[in-house]
């Protein structure tokens, strides 16, 4: 899939590889790049994942990075059952009307 | 001076940037030693109370219920010893434009910004306040960039986290994401540089005076509800500013406001590094835990300012700690016996208060200082639901138990809802000892000493004890 000029997308850098990690940070966070991601609008005529492109972001700044995301958007939910959770109401209630 | 981008070069010109993006000169606060003026720094750089009143009104901001949980309070009193329970009362921040009390700070900081003729704002945080500078910028048409520490290295978020990520981007921000690591402070003033935009950090004196009114609030309404001021505040502490300014809040509404305990709360999160990879999403609060509610009680100057304006432990008198499991079996009985969903890390001060309140006297009462607001990912399902897929066990049973990054233990009844007492002396030494450590001052000077006494709520033979202790 390709994206055409002024999609919104998201892009991705390293910010830090390994080897320039900060020194007070933990040696499993020294092993791996400090990474980043960012979003807007594409500038380049078209591009497909994983090409180095130029976005503006939404309050207008030019950011370039390797294009990750076409469309990008947000799949953060409420979760699936925690039946582990399903007694506290039921007990609470009982337990206040208890005596009552 | 080096005006490269390399690490080194940017830490380097933090002074620098930070002047230009604060518009404070800290240094005239500094006494060359240990001591600064605290007090003249939030006198002269910030506003009055009716200024800030004033100013929050202007964007819808404050003024918030407060809610008497008499169905809570009911229930703690079961388990309390004749003639305990305290009644609960809670300041249901989540009201506020962003749906959180950090909504005060922006107000402020924002107002500020905007005087002083910037173009935009910029702050680091993963948490509400990213939204709440991010509301405040569309409200006075500023741009927003906000700088959030959200994935692991495997491109794994934190639920709670991109809610957060998402509300921003609705209120128009742009919103820069980075794996896990201390160096976001690195790539924070790489931006504030690059764009010349205002530094809302958290811990400037207009971020931290925006909570005085939450305290002033509290003691308004619970004098005009109950007929006096509560026997007892808790608030949830992380970077430390909740508690600095709900208590200078109620220093400022007089009449003995400045009696009024002030308890810290935090979730434990002991043995988790916050800056380690692998155990990023391993916890299940991303605020109000330990993790930053210790760090910054003991040296609050590690924040994003060269003084923060935030500091606990210069008016706590206790600081209680809760689990995982303990929070989110508060969460649920806040709305269940409540009728009030609200997030979960805006609970931590809530599950402390059902413990403490039976601690007290039934004619006293305590305030729970706020709440937050809860959506996809910031709530107790997706939450539990990220925890199991990373291999956490969820377990019902005897909270003490728990162990942070391996289980959490929701308690088999309320009974087992107990807070645990931090030593605050032993937090009051450690701050000492890291004044005198990262000042490189071994031989305090007396006004140094008063300072730090002030700045513990401690006397002087205390702190020159644990200086005697650390030479």
């Amino acid at each position: 899939m390709k994206a055409k000029k002024g999609t919104w997308v998201r892009i991705h850098n390293i910010v830090l590889e390994p080897g320039q990690r900060a020194p007070q940070v933990p040696e499993d966070t020294k092993k791996v790049a400090m990474e980043m991601w960012d979003k807007g609008f594409l500038l380049n005529e078209e591009a497909s994942i994983g090409d180095e492109v130029t976005v503006e972001t939404y309050i207008g700044r030019e950011m370039t990075g390797r294009l990750v995301e076409i469309e990008p958007y947000y799949t953060h939910d409420y979760g699936r059952c925690i039946p582990e959770i399903l007694y506290i109401g039921r007990q609470l209630r009982e337990l206040l009307q208890e005596g009552q | 001076m080096d005006r490269s981008m390399s690490y080194e070069a940017v830490m380097a010109r933090n002074n620098e940037i930070m002047r230009k993006s604060i518009g404070i000169d800290f240094e005239q606060f500094e006494s060359g030693s240990i001591a600064f003026d605290f007090e003249r720094m939030m006198e002269e750089t910030g506003y009055c109370l009716e200024e800030m009143i004033a100013i929050q009104s202007e964007t819808g901001v404050g003024n918030t219920p407060l809610l008497e949980l008499k169905n809570m309070t009911a229930l703690a009193r079961k388990y309390a010893p004749a003639g305990k329970g305290a009644r609960i009362f809670l300041k249901d921040e989540a009201a506020n434009p962003s749906g959180s009390f950090k909504a005060r700070r922006a107000a402020i900081s924002l107002y500020h910004a905007q005087k002083l003729g910037y173009k935009g704002v910029m702050a680091a945080t993963s948490g509400n306040y990213g939204a709440a500078v991010a509301s405040q910028a569309a409200m006075r048409g500023l741009k927003c960039l906000i700088l959030q520490e959200c994935y692991d290295s495997q491109g794994k978020g934190q639920p709670e986290i991109i809610e957060k990520a998402r509300k921003c981007e609705a209120y128009g921000a742009e919103v820069l994401q980075t794996s896990v690591g201390p160096e976001l402070f690195y790539l924070f003033l790489i931006h504030l540089e690059k764009t010349g935009f205002f530094n809302a950090s958290l811990y400037t004196p207009f971020g931290i005076a925006g909570v005085e009114t939450l305290g002033y609030e509290i003691a308004d309404q619970m004098v005009q509800r109950t007929g006096r001021l509560p026997d007892a505040v808790v608030t949830t502490n992380a970077g430390g500013g909740n508690l600095t300014g709900t208590a200078r809040g109620f220093i400022k509404y007089g009449k003995g406001g400045d009696k009024v305990p002030m308890i810290g709360a935090s979730v434990n999160l002991k043995g988790l590094h916050m800056a380690s990879d692998t155990q990023f999403n391993r916890k299940s609060f991303t605020t109000g835990h330990s993790g930053f509610g210790i760090p910054f009680s003991t040296w609050p100057d590690r924040s994003d300012v060269p003084r923060s304006a935030g500091r606990p432990l210069r008016y706590m008198d206790r600081y209680l700690i809760v689990n995982q499991g303990e929070v989110f079996y508060a969460t649920e009985m806040l709305a269940q016996l409540e009728g009030l969903e609200r997030g979960p890390a805006g609970n931590v001060a809530l599950a402390v208060a059902f413990s403490l309140a039976q601690e007290m006297d039934a004619d006293q009462t305590l305030v729970v200082q706020e709440t937050e607001y809860t959506g996809a990912g910031k709530h107790i399902q997706p939450q539990l639901t990220f925890a199991k897929d990373n291999g956490i066990d969820i377990l019902i049973g005897d909270p003490k138990e728990e162990i942070s990054g391996k289980n959490i233990i929701l308690p088999k009844d309320p009974s087992m809802i107990k807070a645990v007492d931090l030593d605050l002396d032993r937090l009051k030494a450690m701050y000492i000892k890291n004044c005198m450590t990262h000042r490189q001052v071994s031989n305090p000077t007396p006004q140094d000493i008063q300072f730090l006494a002030e700045d513990t709520k401690s006397t002087e033979a205390f702190v020159k004890s644990v200086i005697e202790k650390n030479r």
